[in-house]
């Protein structure tokens, strides 16, 4: 493989890990901060790119920001009012939400399952035109990615840090302690939630333009591919501040990435991202509890063979 | 100004675990009054706080503070004005958030977007330099890290950072080894005190309940068997209390807990 090749490989890569980076920020703030683990985010992803594309469709790439946002915050409020006001478990409210925007996703999309955008005006084609003639001309999309990221992380540090974030992070830390505070839980779970779903939408909606189309499919397993990118982040930061910690987040979606896009070049199949993610997932959550265990089975392990011995 | 009227709760009713817990229970309590509640497990005394902090609704009668009818006031509501202390002290603050976070969350100051400032550090140290644990010098680390007598002190200070109008203690010493709970006994002493707060103190220790306060009621069955303030309180001792606690109730102080000295 020559160098320019390997150099654009690598330069998608970067692009992709930023863009899905922004649903990995938002997971940073439901599932790491808040503990809710949010699974309508797959459905959320899609609103986001499907609104986006619409609207872009309909010739307003710069409102198509904007607007996958507001869709996104919609669902996270929907997601937030079952579980806090209508007694749905947190994990059935993002299932259920996450199966009702399948239906709503192919309504935005005109009752079609595929939306293209070739020959649209996009957020990436408006800043192509913006750089041509200076040395970034080439890298738009990874400077709309590096933006959008940049935007995102520094909200959320300086979100983080106000009375509400810090409800917010109690919430999701000792939510004993938020049931005897002056800490409405129900709040701090519905800001949470419709700001991490907007996220996750503008992920999307960037996706979806970089990409030049939509279809239904593009958000399945974006849960489990942000979890996994989310717990490799940690792996590096985990004992950080808040700041670190985010950042650890958007290194771990491009760690997740590049990794990705080697193994496609050592010829995994790229049908295998799903299995991949869903295995780093379940050994990032699983080794600290099974390493806590081991001494246990070992002395089990010891205690039978003794037994054992002790018959013959 | 505290006060229940005729109130009266009922778990799981229509089960075979029903449980009366409160039966037209009535209490008043002046401003400024500290009361030390004992009583063997099961008394009510828990239900009596989850009661007033409103962890639960009750099913009958009024509960007012200060002239406001809280009833049906749900709890995060109550929480502004009603500082609740429990006996695990790892379930007063967070333990991923700094001392100075966990303050500024109890403090609310500056609304909902309002970031810690140069002027509340300045008076979160002075107020964590009351303590005498040295926490002043270390704001900036997680609460996790503390141990649990410096939790719950902190924890103490959080419930009363803004004065409130009610403070309840739910046996928040009973979990600190004896050197530090009389410390954290110590200090609640002097903030409740210092503050002329109305406070309610579940304890098993009946030395601390006659020390402590200015007044103690004595729980049995959901009900309140013996209230002594002013000249004779001063009178009882640890034998004429347990005394008295076989005369109300008809039976004996059967309970290990109960620490007599």
């Amino acid at each position: 493989m020559s160098l320019s090749s390997a150099m654009s490989l690598i330069q998608t890569a970067l692009e992709l890990g930023l863009i899905s980076a922004l649903t990995v920020l938002a997971l940073f703030l439901s599932y790491s901060m808040l503990n809710v683990c949010d699974l309508s985010t797959d459905g959320c992803f899609t609103l986001g790119a499907a609104v986006g594309a619409v609207v872009a469709l309909a010739g307003h790439p710069l409102l198509s920001i904007p607007a996958a946002m507001a869709a996104g915050m919609t669902s996270g409020f929907v997601t937030a009012l079952l579980q806090t006001k209508m007694g749905v478990n947190s994990l059935l409210s993002g299932i259920a939400v996450n199966t009702a925007l399948y239906s709503v996703n192919i309504a935005v999309m005109g009752q079609s399952s595929l939306l293209n955008l070739n020959k649209t005006e996009t957020v990436f084609t408006l800043l192509r035109d913006k750089l041509s003639g200076t040395v970034l001309h080439g890298q738009y999309r990874l400077v709309a990615a590096v933006l959008a990221v940049g935007a995102v992380w520094l909200f959320l540090v300086l979100f983080l840090r106000t009375r509400l974030g810090l409800a917010i992070r109690a919430t999701g830390n000792n939510p004993d302690m938020v049931r005897s505070s002056s800490i409405n839980p129900a709040l701090t779970t519905t800001v949470g939630l419709c700001i991490s779903n907007s996220f996750t939408a503008l992920s999307g909606c960037l996706l979806a333009q970089s990409q030049k189309s939509v279809n239904i499919d593009i958000g399945s397993g974006m849960v489990t591919v942000a979890l996994a990118s989310l717990l490799i982040g940690g792996v590096f930061t985990a004992r950080g501040k808040i700041p670190l910690r985010a950042a650890g987040a958007v290194l771990g979606a491009v760690i997740f990435r590049l990794v990705y896009t080697l193994a496609l070049r050592l010829d995994m199949p790229a049908f295998m991202l799903k299995l991949v993610s869903s295995v780093i997932v379940v050994a990032a959550i699983s080794a600290p509890y099974l390493r806590a265990r081991a001494p246990l089975y070992k002395r089990r392990r010891e205690l039978k063979k003794r037994k054992g011995e002790e018959k013959c | 100004m505290l006060r229940l009227s005729h109130v009266s709760k009922t778990f799981s009713p229509g089960t075979a675990n029903e449980k009366k817990a409160m039966d037209d229970f009535s209490l008043e309590v002046e401003d400024g009054e500290f009361v030390s509640i004992i009583g063997a497990n099961g008394a009510g005394k828990s239900t009596l706080f989850n009661a007033i902090a409103g962890s639960f609704i009750t099913d009958e009668g009024a509960i007012e503070l200060d002239g406001e009818d809280i009833t049906l006031m749900p709890e995060y509501r109550r929480s502004k004005f009603i500082g609740r202390l429990f006996q695990d002290p790892l379930r007063g603050s967070a333990p991923d958030m700094s001392i100075e976070e966990n303050l500024a969350l109890a403090a609310g100051r500056g609304g909902w977007l309002g970031r810690i400032t140069r002027a509340d550090r300045a008076f979160f140290r002075e107020k964590l330099a009351q303590l005498d644990m040295g926490l002043e010098d270390r704001m900036e680390q997680s609460v996790g890290l503390l141990s649990g007598g410096q939790r719950q002190a902190l924890t103490l200070m959080m419930a009363t950072i803004n004065p409130p109008r009610l403070l309840l203690l739910d046996e928040h010493t009973a979990a600190l080894d004896p050197g530090t709970a009389e410390k954290v006994l110590r200090l609640t002493g002097e903030i409740v005190a210092g503050r002329r707060l109305t406070c309610l103190m579940i304890t098993h220790n009946m030395r601390s309940a006659l020390q402590l306060g200015s007044r103690t009621i004595m729980m049995d069955r959901g009900r309140i068997i013996l209230d002594v303030k002013g000249e004779e309180r001063r009178g009882l001792t640890v034998e004429s209390l347990t005394e008295k606690f076989r005369t109300a109730s008809g039976r004996a102080l059967d309970n290990d807990r109960m620490l007599l000295n």
